[in-house]
């Protein structure tokens, strides 16, 4: 074979950088994650049901209350539940970062859920953060302008 | 293999690959949605408002400060960008057309109570591309916000400017947020719904309830024995720009 003490060695570095994250991850193991579970009681459905399906569960779950009116669960065991994510879930899963963030952050996914459902550790709303833009070309990130207790004030005459 | 074996052979395949597996899925069980028990319910909902008896308070905002702190309606200071399910505006911007001049004197910055007018006919409705707002069979224009992607359509197309854009995130601009209902979020607009939400619970909405002179009427247009048939039937009223043929379901009593 030509030049094989290059083209040799060359196969070896290149299988070892293919496989580095493989090497990298080595005798490393991410905890499984830990939901603080309801101490007692039952969930909608059973453990694994919710576990692999509560995505779907909820997805129905808005489309019915929302569009169709159904506001009663009757879950296949025949118990029913109030429909909401909010009055619901979140009455016996009461706090978020303990339960839902545990396992998504594991998962990597971040549900867009909580931009407008409140979740239950939540007591007062932060002030608007400034964005790089913003900072940028100086502008105030709170909106400012007449208040609106005032525009109604011309009403009385 | 002749044709009858493999037919058989294809057929048992298909069942056992289809029929058998979906016959244990545990999916299929009966899980049921059903609507709530004790709701309010109507043919056509409508709100008549009592303008007189809301002069009589001239500074009273009850009914506005109900509604936005049960929903969660941002207080934005900047007028551009506010959010209002409810709100107050004069004679001259409500009624443009202004019925004849002599009118137009008596009723001059006079301060007339607005909110989505659940029209029969929903202009929003029909542009919505995604229908995202779509008309309840009792009449409700409602809302699904998971749907909305911020088009805008519904804005351009209502006649009543019931509806708000969410140009920046309202979170900051609610003070004592209602934990049991959600915000909405930067990019989705957002009105009235008649609070579907209390109806369900057997409630009649929060502007109705906090009303103290009892100026809003709210009950079911098509039910001949309700209060609101009874009282549209003996005082005379009108609705904004009924003209459109859009058919608000507000009326104001003067
Ligand atoms: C009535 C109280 C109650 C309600 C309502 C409820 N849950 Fe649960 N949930 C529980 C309990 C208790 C458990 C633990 C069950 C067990 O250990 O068998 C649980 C378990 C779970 C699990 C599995 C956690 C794990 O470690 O595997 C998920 C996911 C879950 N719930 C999500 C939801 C969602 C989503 C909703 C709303 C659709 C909801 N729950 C509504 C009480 C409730
Ligand atoms: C037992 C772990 C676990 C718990 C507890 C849990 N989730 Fe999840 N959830 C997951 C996993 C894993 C996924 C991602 C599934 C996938 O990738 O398809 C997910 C996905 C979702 C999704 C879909 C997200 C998307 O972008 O598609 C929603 C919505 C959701 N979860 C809501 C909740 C809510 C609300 C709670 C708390 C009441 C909760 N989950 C609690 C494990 C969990
Ligand atoms: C744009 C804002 C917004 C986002 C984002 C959003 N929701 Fe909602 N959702 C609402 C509003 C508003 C309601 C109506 C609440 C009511 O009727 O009480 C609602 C209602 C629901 C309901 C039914 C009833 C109730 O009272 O909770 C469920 C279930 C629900 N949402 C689940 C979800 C899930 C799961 C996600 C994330 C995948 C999500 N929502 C994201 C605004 C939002």
């Amino acid at each position: 074979m030509y030049n094989s003490d290059k083209v040799i060695p060359g196969i070896i570095i290149f299988v070892l950088f293919v496989t580095l994250p493989i090497w990298w991850n080595h005798g490393k193991s991410v905890a499984a994650p830990e939901p603080e579970l309801p101490k007692k009681g039952r969930c909608v459905e059973s453990k694994e049901y919710m576990r692999s399906h509560h995505m779907q569960l909820l997805n129905v779950w808005r489309n019915e209350a929302i569009r169709q009116g159904m506001r009663i669960y009757t879950s296949s065991d025949g118990a029913r539940f109030w429909i909401s994510l909010q009055n619901g879930c979140m009455k016996c899963h009461n706090n978020k970062s303990k339960f839902c963030d545990r396992c998504h952050q594991f998962a990597a996914v971040e549900p867009y859920c909580w931009n407008c459902h409140i979740p239950p550790e939540t007591k007062k709303f932060k002030a608007p953060k400034a964005s790089g833009l913003l900072k940028l070309f100086g502008v105030p990130p709170v909106l400012h302008g007449s208040s609106q207790a005032e525009s109604y004030g011309h009403a009385e005459h | 293999m002749d044709r009858r074996k493999f037919l058989k052979l294809a057929g048992l395949s298909v069942t056992l690959a289809g029929g058998v597996p979906g016959f244990l899925n545990r999916e299929v069980k009966a899980r049921a949605y059903t609507p709530p028990p004790g709701a309010l319910t109507a043919r056509r909902w409508g709100l008549a408002i009592d303008v007189r008896k809301c002069w009589e308070e001239p500074n009273c905002n009850e009914c506005i400060k109900a509604c936005h702190h049960l929903h969660n309606v941002p207080d934005i200071p900047d007028k551009k960008r506010e959010v209002k399910w409810i709100w107050k505006d004069e004679f001259e911007h409500v009624f443009p057309d202004k019925p004849n001049e002599f009118n137009n004197i008596i009723f001059t910055h006079k301060p007339f109570l607005l909110l989505c007018n659940h029209c029969e006919h929903p202009p929003c409705v029909r542009v919505c591309p995604t229908q995202a707002t779509f008309k309840r069979e009792d009449g409700i224009v409602m809302m699904d916000y998971h749907r909305c992607i911020g088009c805008r359509f519904c804005m351009a197309a209502c006649p009543f400017g019931a509806r708000s854009f969410n140009w920046v995130d309202p979170r900051p601009y609610i003070k004592d947020p209602n934990p049991k209902f959600p915000t909405r979020m930067k990019g989705v607009v957002e009105k009235c719904l008649f609070c579907y939400e209390r109806l369900e619970k057997g409630k009649i909405p929060a502007c109705v309830e906090a009303c103290k002179k009892k100026a809003l009427i709210f009950g079911d247009l098509e039910d001949e024995h309700s209060e609101i048939v009874r009282v549209l039937k003996s005082r005379f009223s009108i609705r904004r720009k009924s003209e459109l043929g859009t058919g608000p379901s507000v009326f104001y009593l003067l």
